[in-house]
């Protein structure tokens, strides 16, 4: 049986339709990238999130969606400051180690990017991708970033490429050979856009995935 | 309203049908000998239970078979069935003759959500997890049915991600009330997800399959995005601690990649990594899939592979490549054409 420790949830709110974050305190060190098991109950599997804030920061935050017919987020959206949760350790593999590299996410596949950005890590260039732009999540602090690219395939405005970051690449001839690229979403962006990252030229070997699975 | 189906019910779940519709306990064997034992297809044909019984059920189920829409043959024996499923999506099935044998490769899922970058199934992303009806249909609906002596969760979709359907498939496959198949004649094949692999092991006694493909995590990496979250050393770990008896198998799946991952140095990894796990390591010849980066090691390397790795000890084969031509072959299967547009979330 997977070892689990019941925090208490310190913050919960609502951050776009159907988007959530909570947070609970930190009780272990972990790297940005890093993910970790929630469950309501002991008898329930723990669900796998990406963590998606600081190590340096003495909470956990958590950004989920609602699946309403999902088995733990409809639970964890009806959650309040006070209820508890049982957690896992922290796991994983997809951390950033420091070399030149394009940051690629789409929906709450932000969050691992994120918390590697909270950590004072930068890519070369970050492009991020949702439906619309109450979905482009933390806009504001990732503004800061040289080269941010935010792709919306059903809005427009200021700054916003108006369609799918898969249209934004398909523009290039060809893409650096030379940098790492970090996917984070569903199966099937993280699918698209690794075809399409190996047809313009990108090694295999250099592309780093994590899906939501 | 859509009736639900009674094949691929459980003991305990036809059980639990008889007392909500007000029948003697009794009857719950009786279905599963009609459900498991007989060659019948509807609730008509239960002539054992009484007409009002029969007609209590017709008015809340039906008996559940779906037969194939499609069946294409290979030259070399292989079928490949295509199946509709849950949400207008389709599955398909591989039945594969042998000398002595007919195995038929199962699906476990309408696409996958594992994205390998090898596989033709993860291109179609996921569309739905299938029931124990669905998986059992895929054996029970086919032409060589009943003839089939081994079954290989291997198709469509990640078993051990569906793992409570999965299993639930197994023990009507197994059970004395179901079809009482040895568990010794059925493989399940996973890459390596841990929670679903330790119910796995604890729950079933049937065959276990290891996607493994590379010993090296870095590697395994670019071409398996789960090594991110559950590595193979942690998946050899649990495998390691279980017991699996003198009966029970392990064994690894190997799609030999040219020049990357069949080399000495892999080799040497494999009959490393391998040591203490008595099992089999099974090599596959890659079969390209449309703008893949990879290409299949050559006849001569693989020949050498194998000869290298039971000179170190591991019990190694070359599997067969069957159903190339069809798309049936490992890492061929696909229904990408035919599901519904999915709208992107992004």
């Amino acid at each position: 049986m997977e070892q689990l420790t019941k925090v208490k949830i310190t913050k919960h709110f609502s951050i776009a339709e159907n988007t959530y974050i909570i947070q609970f305190k930190r009780v272990f060190d972990f790297i940005p990238g890093q993910i970790i098991g929630i469950t309501d109950k002991h008898e329930n599997p723990p669900r796998l999130y990406s963590i998606c804030s600081s190590p340096k920061d003495e909470f956990i935050s958590i950004l989920f969606n609602l699946k309403v017919n999902g088995e733990l987020t409809p639970v964890l959206s009806e959650l309040s400051i006070g209820d508890y949760i049982l957690i896992t350790e922290v796991q994983g593999k997809f951390t950033f180690n420091n070399e030149p590299a394009w940051w690629i996410g789409t929906g709450t596949g932000i969050a691992p990017f994120y918390s590697m950005f909270s950590s004072g890590q930068k890519p070369q260039k970050l492009i991020q991708g949702a439906r619309t732009k109450n979905d482009l999540f933390f806009i504001k602090e990732f503004e800061s970033l040289p080269d941010y690219i935010k792709c919306c395939s059903k809005d427009s405005g200021d700054g916003i490429y108006a369609d799918r970051l898969t249209s934004y690449l398909e523009k290039f001839e060809s893409l650096p050979e030379n940098l790492n690229y970090y996917l984070c979403g569903s199966a099937e962006m993280v699918v698209d856009v690794r075809n399409l990252l190996i047809s313009k030229g990108v090694p295999f070997s250099n592309i780093i995935t994590e899906i939501y699975f | 309203m859509l009736k639900q189906k009674l094949y691929g019910k459980s003991l305990s779940e036809l059980q639990a049908i008889c007392t909500e519709l007000g029948m003697a306990k009794f009857t719950a064997k009786q279905l599963s000998e009609w459900l498991y034992k007989k060659e019948i297809s509807s609730i008509d044909e239960m002539t054992n239970l009484s007409k009002k019984n029969r007609e209590i059920l017709q008015a809340n189920y039906e008996y559940g078979l779906t037969p194939p829409i499609k069946v294409q043959q290979s030259v070399d024996g292989t079928k490949k069935y295509l199946f509709p499923s849950i949400n207008e999506n389709f599955i398909e099935t591989a039945m594969i003759p042998d000398k002595d044998r007919n195995t038929v490769c199962v699906s476990s899922q309408v696409g996958c959500k594992m994205g390998c970058l090898f596989c033709m199934t993860g291109r179609q992303g996921f569309q739905a997890n299938l029931t124990a009806n669905d998986i059992l249909n895929q054996i029970r609906s086919i032409e060589e049915w009943p003839n089939i002596s081994n079954l290989v969760y291997m198709g469509m979709g990640e078993p051990l991600d569906n793992v409570s359907e999965v299993l639930k498939s197994l023990e009507i496959l197994t059970s004395e009330w179901g079809y009482a198949m040895s568990p010794k004649r059925i493989t399940v094949s996973t890459i390596g997800v841990i929670p679903g692999l330790k119910t796995f092991l604890e729950k079933s006694s049937c065959h276990l399959a290891v996607s493994m493909h590379t010993p090296f995590d870095d590697e395994r990496k670019s071409l398996m995005p789960i090594e991110q979250v559950y590595p193979l050393k942690d998946v050899l770990k649990e495998i390691k601690s279980f017991d699996f008896g003198l009966q029970r198998r392990v064994s690894f799946e190997y799609i030999m990649f040219k020049n990357v991952n069949d080399t000495k140095k892999h080799i040497s990894e494999l009959a490393k990594i391998l040591d203490g796990i008595k099992c089999r390591m099974n090599l596959i010849r890659f079969h390209p899939i449309p703008d893949s980066p990879l290409q299949s090691s050559d006849e001569e390397t693989i020949m050498e592979f194998k000869e290298a790795l039971n000179k170190k000890g591991v019990l190694t084969t070359i599997r067969s490549s069957r159903g190339e031509d069809i798309f049936a072959a490992c890492g061929l299967l696909s229904t990408k054409e035919l599901i519904k547009k999915q709208e992107k979330d992004y």
